[in-house]
C-alpha cells in the first residue's frame, strides 16, 4: 500500500479535531510500543493501538478512519496507565469514534439485534455499547 | 446514619444474585444501608472526549441524590457505576466552569451539587471501614478449601487516581476471600479485560478473552472465579457457550459475585444467593464442599 504523506495531512482540520476531542499531545509520543504490549485487544486490530497515534500524528485520516482499531477497543485502559508518556490513547480511540458518530456513521445498529438477543443481555451491555458504537 | 446506596439498573435484574447476597451480607455486618430514592442510570461508561459534558449529567444527578438523603458518602456494588460515578464526581471536582454548567443544565434540581459526595465500592468499605479482622470474627460457615480466583477487571482499578487498589496486581478480593478462609488463587489475568459491551456485536472476541481468562484461572487449580462487575460476569459466565463452541476441550467453570460467598460465609439464607440466575451451575461444586 503506497502511504503518502504531506503537511497538509499533518496539520489538518482533521488532526486538531482529534488533538481536541481527547486533549492529548499526539506528538508526546515517541512509538516506544508499550501500549500495544499490554493491549489485550491487539490480535482482532488492523493497526496496533501505537500504530493507531503515529498515524493520527502524520493525519492519516482515511487508513484511520477504515481500521477497525477504535471498534475493537473496548476502554480497558491499560494502555493510558502504562504509557511512559502519559499519552492517554484510549482517550485518542474515543475521539476517532466521536469524528465518525459526529457524522452519523454508527458501528452498531440497534434494529439488527434480535428479540432474543436483547432481552438475554443485560443493561449494562446494551447501554454501554450504545453509547460507545452508536450516535 | 444508613449508607447511601446506589444500585445501578443490572443489579435490578440479571445481577440481582449480586444485590441480594450483598444487601443480606451487610445486614449480616450490622451496616444499615439505604438505597437512593428515584436513581437513575449512569450511563455505565465515562465519557473520554473533552467536550461532552452533557454523558456527566446522570452520574452527577445521581450524587445529588445523596446530598438530599443529608449523606455525603455512596456505596456501589457495580464496578461499572463505582467507575463512571467517582470519574465524574473527579472531573466537577477539577473543573468548577463544568460544574458550574452541569449544574445550570440541571436548574430544577433544588440542591446544587458542590463536588461533595465521595463514591466508594463496597470492597472498599469492607476493607477499610468494616475492616477484614472484624468479618472473620462474623464467619460462621468458612469457606474451607475452596479455590478462589478473583478477577477485577478495569474499572474496579483504571485510571490509577480511581482505583482503590493496586493497578498492576490488586488483592482486595484475594485477601476477602482469606479472610473467609477460601484459599485465593494468583492468576495472570486477573486485570485483563473481558471485552466489556463488545459482548453486544462481537461475542466471538468476548468468547475468546473468556477462554483465556477461565483457562488461566482454571490452570492455577481454581474452583471458582469471582468477580465485582455485571458485565464481566455476563461475559465470563453467559459467553462459555460461545467459548465451548470455539475450544470444545475447554472446561466450564462458576462464575460469582464475590458478595455470594461472603453471604455464604457469613450464614445467609440459600434464597439470598439467586444461584438461578447462572449459566454455569455452581451448586455442584458448593454442594461438594458442604458450602449449601
Ligand atoms: S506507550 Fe505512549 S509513547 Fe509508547 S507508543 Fe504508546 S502512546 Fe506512544
Ligand atoms: S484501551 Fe483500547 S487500545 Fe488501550 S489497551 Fe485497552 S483495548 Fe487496547
Amino acid at each position: 500500500m503506497k502511504t503518502i504523506i504531506s503537511r497538509q495531512k499533518i496539520r489538518s482540520p482533521f488532526v486538531a479535531k482529534v488533538e481536541e476531542l481527547s486533549g492529548q499531545n499526539l506528538l508526546a509520543c515517541y512509538q516506544c510500543g508499550k501500549c500495544s504490549a499490554g493491549c489485550p485487544a491487539i490480535s482482532q486490530m488492523d493497526l496496533p493501538p501505537n500504530q493507531v497515534i503515529r498515524y493520527a500524528q502524520l493525519g492519516l485520516k482515511d487508513e484511520l478512519i477504515n481500521s477497525n482499531t477504535m471498534w475493537i477497543c473496548a476502554s480497558c485502559l491499560t494502555c493510558n496507565v502504562r504509557c511512559p508518556k502519559g499519552i492517554n490513547i484510549a482517550e485518542v480511540m474515543e475521539a476517532l469514534r466521536q469524528v465518525l458518530l459526529r457524522q452519523r456513521k454508527d458501528h452498531v445498529d440497534i434494529n439488527k439485534l434480535s428479540t432474543k438477543e436483547k432481552s438475554e443481555l443485560p443493561p449494562i451491555a446494551l447501554v454501554g455499547n450504545f453509547r460507545k458504537t452508536t450516535s | 446514619m444508613k449508607l447511601s446506596y446506589y444500585p445501578g439498573c443490572t443489579l435490578k435484574n440479571h445481577a440481582k444474585n449480586f444485590e441480594d447476597s450483598a444487601l443480606c451480607s451487610l445486614k449480616k455486618l450490622d451496616v444499615g444501608v439505604e438505597e437512593l430514592p428515584r436513581w437513575n442510570c449512569c450511563g455505565t461508561v465515562f465519557s473520554l472526549s473533552t467536550d461532552d459534558l452533557i454523558h456527566h449529567v446522570a452520574p452527577i444527578r445521581n450524587l445529588i441524590r445523596v446530598k438530599e438523603q443529608n449523606n455525603n458518602k455512596v456505596m456501589t456494588l457495580c464496578a461499572m457505576c463505582y467507575n463512571t460515578l467517582k470519574r465524574a464526581n473527579q472531573r466537577v471536582k477539577d473543573n468548577p466552569e463544568d460544574l458550574q454548567k452541569i449544574n445550570d443544565f440541571m436548574y430544577r434540581e433544588k440542591i446544587k451539587y458542590e463536588g461533595d459526595v465521595e463514591v466508594l465500592h463496597l470492597l472498599e468499605i469492607l476493607q477499610n471501614d468494616i475492616k477484614l479482622e472484624n468479618i472473620a470474627k462474623k464467619v460462621k460457615k468458612p469457606l474451607k478449601g475452596l479455590k478462589v480466583a478473583s478477577y477485577y477487571g478495569c474499572m474496579l482499578v483504571r485510571p490509577k487516581n480511581i482505583g482503590f487498589d493496586d493497578m498492576e496486581n490488586p488483592n482486595s478480593m484475594d485477601n476477602l476471600m482469606s479472610a473467609l478462609e477460601a484459599q485465593p488463587v494468583e492468576f495472570p489475568y486477573k486485570t485483563e479485560c473481558c471485552g466489556a459491551y463488545q459482548t453486544v456485536d462481537n461475542q466471538e472476541l468476548v468468547a475468546e478473552r473468556t477462554f483465556q481468562i477461565l483457562s488461566s484461572a482454571q490452570s492455577q487449580g481454581a474452583d471458582v472465579v469471582v468477580a465485582s462487575c455485571p458485565l464481566c460476569v455476563f461475559n465470563l459466565d453467559q459467553r462459555q457457550k460461545k467459548t465451548r463452541q470455539i475450544y470444545p476441550e475447554f472446561k466450564n467453570i462458576p462464575v460469582l459475585y464475590f458478595t455470594q460467598l461472603l453471604a455464604i460465609a457469613l450464614g445467609c439464607a440459600n434464597k439470598s444467593l439467586r444461584l438461578d440466575l447462572h449459566y454455569i451451575d455452581p451448586n455442584p461444586i458448593l454442594k461438594e464442599k458442604g458450602l449449601i
